[in-house]
């Protein structure tokens, strides 16, 4: 009688150099990931610190962003980058959170199984397209119709983001309300509150962190949305330092498109290249600080529940 | 005597429970969060009927030609066959890079890794990475694609771009995919000795296909829309050739639908405007045609464990 050992049952050794094989290019892709953040940080970091080396610092503190002429105000397009995020939450909040408590607490089956669909097409549609809207519908029709304002104006450009950005919003804060157990639902009933009390009082304070979580997403999004601020708030080629959304103003994002595209070459002109990094960089940072934060309050929710 | 007993507390309850007043505040909070639901859902279709209506002329007068031509300053004669053949090759490339990629990474993580700090570093990285705006991808690939690597602005480097893009939107929904698969199928597969990779292959991985089928075909569309990236790594309208051999096409300047639509849309001439609104009939039509089909797929194989 044979006696089998853990030698026996040890997998054959082809089967096992495999599956070491096989492990090891799984391994290698997930290694990947971490290589393209390794890039993207570098690339930022090298181009902007050689930016900040070459050029006069006052130039970073001027009247106004007009890179051709030497002039790096980083504080016009940081305002109106914020202006443009807050005209779009102004938009995204509201809606955003009203649709998720709508399709969390009040919809039917049928009516969600509907609805839920057609948001997630809203949030397919490219950004391009929504700046041409911006341009062609919302500013003659909505803006200029009440204002006296010119046809590129942030407020166009904040309203086509916070469109683009609601979906997004929306569907992160129902996950919240979803998440939220039945059991303080039915308590909440059981003691008499109408569905109303029980939506306001119950379920959103409940889901407060997850509604926090998609507001801070939602700002991160319009921080960097390029495509439509682009197209629509104005001032491709540089832009004086203003608050006023009723006039053109220019982003960090769109103001790097202008410098990609600008008719010289990037490379043309002497740091205008450079100074693609260092607004880049900023960006990074930005959203990067709003996603982390947001990815903590998400956290928060599942810890509760 | 406690406070329930005493006869003004029941008095009033009592009035309370049979009054049933008409409670306003319900009525406008339902009333405001339909109006938000119709908004959302108002300005998706505004959008669709207003560039379709832009779009007409264009369509009708000669659709064949506008799908057919090359780009051109002449509004009669300008068509969008660049921008198609260019947006294909740039998702197949996608396609081909960023899919296997992907899924190898969130089977690695989903499957191999342990739970270690270095994995949760990768993971959290990656979620991080999704959250990097598009524009700076296309900052990444200007340093080390176009500039490092001295690839100069070809269609690979925007491929390659768009494929780091797009890479941990497929490593996110896979590993979704992956982790609805119950732990009973896995522990079937290895308890009658097949290796992990066997597991995988041939049992974790055809019941996650749905899904991540769904998800890399989301991924592929928003690939297709995706403008900022393309715009910093050059893809500028008008040099591309149609008419040349696949080598020529992948090694040489390049263009898509989505920078056609921003390229016209800054046209000041009105026939232009026809023109964008045609070819953003054409883009939205591909990218919800793309995603309608890929919600059909995920709620038909929406598999309830």
């Amino acid at each position: 009688m044979t006696r089998l050992s853990a030698l026996d049952l040890r997998v054959a050794p082809r089967r096992r150099r495999r599956e070491a094989i096989v492990r090891a290019a799984f391994a290698g892709t997930a290694g990947l990931t971490v290589v393209i953040s390794g890039a993207i940080v570098l690339s930022l970091v090298g181009n902007a610190v050689s930016f900040i080396a070459q050029v006069d610092l006052g130039a970073l503190w001027s009247d106004g962003w007009f890179p051709r002429r030497g002039m790096y105000d980083i504080k016009t397009i940081v305002a109106g980058t914020l202006i443009i995020a807050s005209i779009a939450m102004l938009v995204a909040a509201p809606l955003g959170i009203a649709t998720a408590l709508y399709l969390s607490e009040y919809a039917g089956r049928r009516t969600r199984s509907i609805l839920k669909p057609v948001l997630e097409l809203l949030a397919a549609i490219p950004s391009v397209v929504l700046g041409f809207f911006s341009l062609t519908w919302i500013s003659p029709n909505l803006i200029q119709a009440l204002t006296d304002a010119p046809l590129f104006s942030m407020a166009s450009a904040g309203i086509a983001v916070g469109i683009l950005v609601t979906p997004l919003v929306s569907s992160v804060a129902e996950d919240a309300m979803h998440a939220v157990p039945d059991y303080l639902r039915e308590a909440s009933y059981g003691l008499g509150a109408r569905r109303r009390t029980t939506s306001v009082r119950v379920v959103v304070p409940a889901a407060v962190s997850g509604i926090v979580a998609a507001l801070l997403l939602g700002v991160s999004r319009a921080i960097g949305e390029t495509m439509i601020v682009a197209i629509a708030a104005g001032a491709t080629g540089g832009s004086l330092f203003g608050l006023n959304p009723l006039e053109p103003g220019q982003t960090m994002t769109a103001a790097m498109t202008a410098l990609a595209i600008g008719s010289d070459q990037v490379r043309g002109a002497a740091l205008t290249f450079e100074s693609l990094f260092l607004v880049g960089l900023l960006l990074f940072l930005m959203t990067l600080a709003l996603n982390l934060a947001s990815e903590a309050f998400v956290r928060r929710v599942r810890r509760q529940y | 005597m406690s406070a329930a007993s005493s006869p003004s507390t029941a008095d009033l309850v009592a009035l309370r429970l049979r009054s049933g007043g008409f409670d306003w505040q319900s009525y406008v909070l339902h009333g405001a969060m339909l109006l938000a639901m119709l908004l959302a859902l108002g300005i998706l279709l505004v959008l669709l009927a207003d560039v379709a209506v832009k779009a007409l002329p264009v369509l009708t007068q000669r659709p064949l030609d506008f799908l057919t031509s090359d780009l051109s300053s002449r509004p009669a004669r300008a068509g969008i066959a660049q921008g198609l053949v260019g947006s294909l090759l740039l998702v197949l490339f996608v396609a081909f890079l960023a899919l296997p990629i992907g899924v190898g990474a969130a089977v690695y993580l989903e499957e191999y890794a342990r739970d270690t700090p270095i994995t949760r570093f990768v993971r959290t990285n990656i979620r991080n990475l999704a959250g990097v705006p598009a524009i700076v991808y296309g900052l990444l690939g200007l340093a080390v694609f176009v500039t490092l690597l001295g690839l100069g602005e070809i269609l690979v480097v925007g491929g390659l771009t768009l494929a780091i893009l797009v890479l941990p939107i497929v490593v996110i929904t896979t590993s979704e995919a992956l982790r609805a698969v119950p732990a009973s199928i896995r522990e079937a597969a290895l308890g009658v000795g097949a290796t992990r990779w066997e597991t995988v292959r041939n049992h974790v991985v055809p019941y996650a296909a749905p899904g991540i089928l769904t998800g890399t075909i989301l991924s592929l569309a928003r690939a297709f829309g995706e403008t900022a990236p393309l715009l910093m790594v050059g893809a500028v309208a008008g040099t591309f050739s149609v008419h040349g051999g696949l080598i020529e096409q992948l090694t040489g300047p390049y263009t898509a639908l989505p920078t056609i639509v921003f390229n016209w849309a800054g046209q000041p001439q009105d026939e232009f405007r026809s023109l964008t609104a045609a070819t953003i009939v054409v883009l939205v039509a591909v990218i919800l045609l793309v995603n309608g089909t890929a919600i059909l797929l995920r709620n038909r194989y929406d598999r309830r464990w």
